[in-house]
């Protein structure tokens, strides 16, 4: 990034994801969101003397699913720890993780590589009690374990991210990968998905890491791209006025964008990690791995590849259409009926058909694949203009049916370049004499009021290449 | 008749429930009486209770299904009982009743046996003396004056006073095999993960085995044969390649014991040692070949299981916070009132084997210590492999001692800890032991560790039994 600072970002990112299982991690407890509190627990998930924890085998499951999608290595035999710290949120005292033996390690997802990905447990929620919202200074702190237990993937980057603004587009990329594998709901909001930035800085060209802070709690989108902005800012600021950045944890505020220490490197944590005795080492079969590969679908990455190499998209669309499965199925539904020219289906799907029905999936519409394979075929044979596409496709939006017929029944065909346009050019050219002693003169701004003629008087049915032709033509230029 | 229900086994007991001859009842009431009386004497009895009955549980109908129908049944403090104080000896959990049973014990329950009460024991079965509970400390039946070992030390005692005609212990790392034979009664050790730990309080989860007291080995045999199985709440329980058959041996033709020659050095009392030499030259008499053996890292077991047990502890210890259950002492903030719950609940040892553990595993240190004394483990279990090439079974004294006086050993934690010399290496290596009553020494009880390889219980069982035959120790007197 080159902002004049004369400093490069170096960024990792740290994606907890909550697994979609039926169940908790470790116990039959259902997942929930929304329910009253402590109404889905268990003597496991409350951390009761005497309980023991069970793998949940379609965590592991999914976990296999996220690590073949990240091009991870699988480890045949991993291993849960204990880190263990108190905190209310954590009924046990120490929260079962992965350590030096995590699931799936290695791999890559775009431009970004893959550190590790490991199962874990979610804490438990609590709700302070009181003016501040926090722990510190609240009434009362209340816990609610329904959270508590819930399966997580925690997925570590290599520090390979460049900008803040790369930040946000990678964790796009990958919430749609997780979405489409359909292991997660993915919703930073209802913190399903939640994102921590390892940010550090260093003069452009070196190769040398400088200190990281760790910032927390950046539960949209937009406020992971403007966190790590401010974080940044913080750093070059720092070390431009002679200081030095301290290795910390912060919390970002999003409302008033400020930054905050949570603790410092002293007060870190010693975790006191050890293999988890109550649990065996998770051991992969073939049955495993082939059951988990079987349910990969074609994943966003590798469907805007196959849309740029295979059918000549260009990288934008390909993304387009490829981060929407359902957009990405309705083209492919699309270029089954007509495969003449992907890149003009690909921009109508994404670009007229998504500005007319939003976010709506497009199978779910009155506009059938069939349809606009129609219609782009139409305009293609210039029996329709683009402007009276345009319309039909409202029509299309609005009614549902076939493009011809609606072309028929209002008359929006194409006039061709027979006499009928001559013609209607020829009355345009007569009633104005200015603007073609203009276009005589070599002023072709001028053939503006020509074409609105025409168009007027054909009712947007000429194509405006055609008419510049016979307008030149007729005019002998 | 209350005295004669008393001396029953506790497979006759069922059997004359089943036929009729006895009832459930009155059976219970016998042993319901006797442990209430002790219990009602507080620490000038033998306080080998906790907590006892005040209702006769009902009973299913004796039948195949349960075959064990109203038999009573003494149950370790650290099992969890469901509606029943459930406290682990541990002021942190005092009047704590679980909303859930342990798993042995549900099994125990549908076999028919009907709970009888709560036995005393050190506090999360840290201790060898039963002088860690914050209950008070258990007396031994044969004198008052002296400890009945521990950890499951009220579950001993009550067994060897004929308060109760068998309990439920867990070993850690002699927890059932010293006190039975400070007690004079039959106690095993299991193979670790034939009997589930879900709902065990736990101590040390990579060690910690429930197993059976009995008055002798048949009895004893029969408990476990209604503990064991795979538990699907427990990731490391295993299912028994075997079913738990009641004794049947003879003679010991045949079989080869290997004596450790680390484990009978000097730490063995000489009474103790005696006795364990008189019974060498029985197990000859009756067939078997007695021969010197090696286990060359035994020595080293005690300091790996202070390293491995306590680093479990501090981490299994750390639901105790005063946040859901439990103690939870008043304070103005979080820290203050995690660190003032802690300081209260816990008692010495405890604390002295939480802050053991946390350093073993403080980051920095965990290679040196936690990481090495794993390695010293695995070494055990190769050396007794090798051994069990060579011999059937390998045979110590189950304790150096016998039962020593109250505060005797308090002071010094380190001479304490040495009772348990004999018995760690086993528990290291998850092999199966079983301690038998082999004699008097100075009028007090001694007893006999046979160990086996994982899952040899049938084999063992059957020569414990040829041996307690031979032997013909006599417990009753201390039930009168």
């Amino acid at each position: 990034m080159s902002d004049g600072s004369g400093y490069e970002p170096v960024i990792g990112l740290e994606i907890h994801v909550q697994l979609k299982t039926n169940t908790k991690m470790f116990c039959g407890c259902e997942l929930s969101f929304g329910d009253p509190p402590n109404v889905h627990t268990c003597p496991v998930c409350l951390g009761l003397p005497g309980a023991l924890p069970v793998v949940n085998a379609r965590a592991i499951h999914y976990a296999l699913m996220v690590g073949m999608a990240l091009g991870c290595e699988l480890a045949p035999r991993s291993i849960f720890h204990r880190k263990n710290y108190f905190y209310p949120d954590l009924p046990k005292g120490y929260q079962i993780s992965q350590y030096d033996i995590p699931i799936c390690s290695g791999g890559r997802l775009g431009d970004v590589r893959i550190h590790r990905a490991h199962l874990e447990e979610d804490a438990a929620k609590l709700v302070h009690v009181g003016a501040s919202g926090r722990i510190h200074g609240a009434d009362a702190s209340v816990v609610d374990y329904n959270r508590g237990g819930t399966p997580l993937v925690e997925i570590v980057t290599e520090p390979d991210v460049r900008s803040a603004a790369q930040a946000r587009e990678w964790l796009t990329l990958l919430r749609e990968t997780l979405r489409q594998l359909g292991v997660s709901d993915v919703n930073m909001e209802e913190g399903s998905l939640r994102c921590d930035a390892n940010v550090s800085i260093r003069p452009v060209g070196s190769d040398v890491l400088g200190t990281k802070t760790e910032l927390k709690n950046m539960n949209s989108f937009r406020y992971l791209e403007r966190g790590v902005e401010a974080e940044i800012a913080r750093q070059i600021a720092l070390v431009q006025s002679g200081e030095e950045v301290v290795q910390e944890t912060l919390h970002y505020d999003p409302v008033s964008g400020s930054i905050s220490s949570l603790r410092s490197k002293e007060e870190a944590h010693d975790y006191r990690y050890f293999p988890e005795p109550d649990l065996v080492p998770v051991v992969l079969t073939e049955t495993m791995i082939e059951g988990a590969r079987a349910e990969l679908p074609e994943l966003p990455a590798a469907r805007a590849e196959r849309y740029e190499s295979a059918l000549g998209l260009s990288a934008d669309s390909a993304r387009l259409l490829a981060f929407r499965p359902e957009l990405g199925a309705y083209f492919e539904a699309a270029l089954a009926v007509d495969g003449e020219s992907p890149q003009v289906l690909a921009n109508w799907i994404s670009g007229e058909l998504v500005a007319r029905i939003g976010d709506e999936d497009p199978a779910a519409s009155k506009v059938t694949p069939a349809a606009i394979a129609q219609l782009v075929a139409l305009v293609r044979g210039r029996a329709v203009t683009q402007g009276a596409a345009k319309t039909v496709l409202d029509r299309l939006v609005a009614d549902g049916g076939e493009p011809q017929a609606i072309v028929d029944a209002e008359g929006l065909g194409a006039i061709g370049g027979g006499d009928e346009l001559t013609e209607v050019v020829k009355r345009a050219l007569e009633s104005d004499p200015a603007a073609v002693e203009k276009l005589k003169g070599g002023n072709m701004k001028a053939i503006g009021p020509i074409v609105g003629f025409v168009m007027r008087e054909t009712k947007g049915r000429a194509d405006g290449g055609e008419v510049t032709r016979l307008v030149r033509e007729q005019l002998g230029l | 008749m209350s005295a004669d229900l008393i001396a029953l086994s506790a497979r006759d007991a069922a059997e004359q429930i089943r036929h009729g001859r006895i009832s459930a009842d009155e059976l219970f009431a016998a042993y319901r009486e006797r442990a209430a009386a002790d219990a009602a004497k507080g620490e000038d009895g033998l306080n080998a209770y906790t907590w006892v009955a005040d209702v006769t549980p009902s009973a299913p109908a004796a039948s195949d299904a349960a075959p064990l129908a109203g038999v009573p049944l003494a149950v370790k403090d650290l099992f969890c009982t469901e509606g029943v104080p459930s406290q682990s000896g541990s002021k942190i959990l005092a009047g704590y009743r679980p909303p859930y049973n342990a798993t042995v014990v549900d099994k125990l329950a549908s076999a028919g046996t009907t709970l009888l009460g709560k036995t005393n024991q050190d506090e999360f079965a840290m201790g060898s003396s039963n002088e860690n509970s914050a209950f008070g400390a258990v007396r031994n039946p044969w004198d008052a004056s002296r400890v009945p070992g521990g950890s499951s030390g009220g579950s001993a005692a009550a067994v060897a006073a004929g308060l109760a005609p068998w309990a439920l212990g867990t070993d850690t790392g002699g927890s059932i095999r010293q006190p039975a034979a400070l007690c004079g009664i039959v106690g095993l050790k299991p193979t670790y993960g034939s009997v589930s730990r879900y709902g065990m309080i736990a101590f040390a989860s990579s060690l910690d085995q429930a197993g059976p007291f009995a008055r002798d080995v048949t009895d004893t045999a029969l408990l476990y044969r209604h503990m064991v199985g795979r538990d699907g709440r427990d990731s490391t329980s295993l299912q028994h390649p075997d079913e738990i058959a009641l004794p049947k041996g003879v003679d010991l033709k045949g079989i080869r014991l290997g004596v450790p020659e680390e484990l009978i050095g000097e730490g063995v009392e000489s009474g103790v040692r005696e006795a364990f030499n008189q019974t060498l030259a029985l197990a000859e008499q009756l067939g078997a070949t007695v021969e010197t053996t090696h286990l060359p890292h035994a020595p080293h077991a005690l300091s790996a299981y202070y390293l491995i047990a306590p680093a479990e502890a501090s981490s299994n210890l750390a639901r105790f916070d005063g946040v859901r259950y439990g103690l939870r002492a008043d304070a103005d903030d979080l820290l203050s009132m995690y660190t003032r719950t802690r300081a209260e609940g816990f008692g010495p040892e405890v604390k002295r084997r939480i802050m053991l553990g946390t350093y073993a595993l403080s980051s920095g240190y965990y290679d040196a210590y936690y990481g090495r004394a794993q390695k010293v483990r695995t070494k055990i279990a190769e050396d007794f492999r090798s051994a069990f090439d060579s011999f059937d079974f390998i045979v110590t004294p189950s304790a150096p001692t016998v039962a020593f006086k109250l505060g005797e050993k308090t002071a010094d934690p380190l001479e304490m800890y040495l009772q348990d010399f004999c018995t760690i290496p086993m528990s290291l290596a998850g092999i199966p032991a079983i301690s038998i009553p082999n004699g008097l020494s100075d009028g007090l009880p001694v007893g006999f560790q046979i160990a086996g390889p994982a899952f040899s219980e049938n084999r063992l069982l059957d020569a414990a039994y040829v041996l307690e035959q031979a032997l013909g120790f006599d417990g009753s007197k201390v039930r009168a």
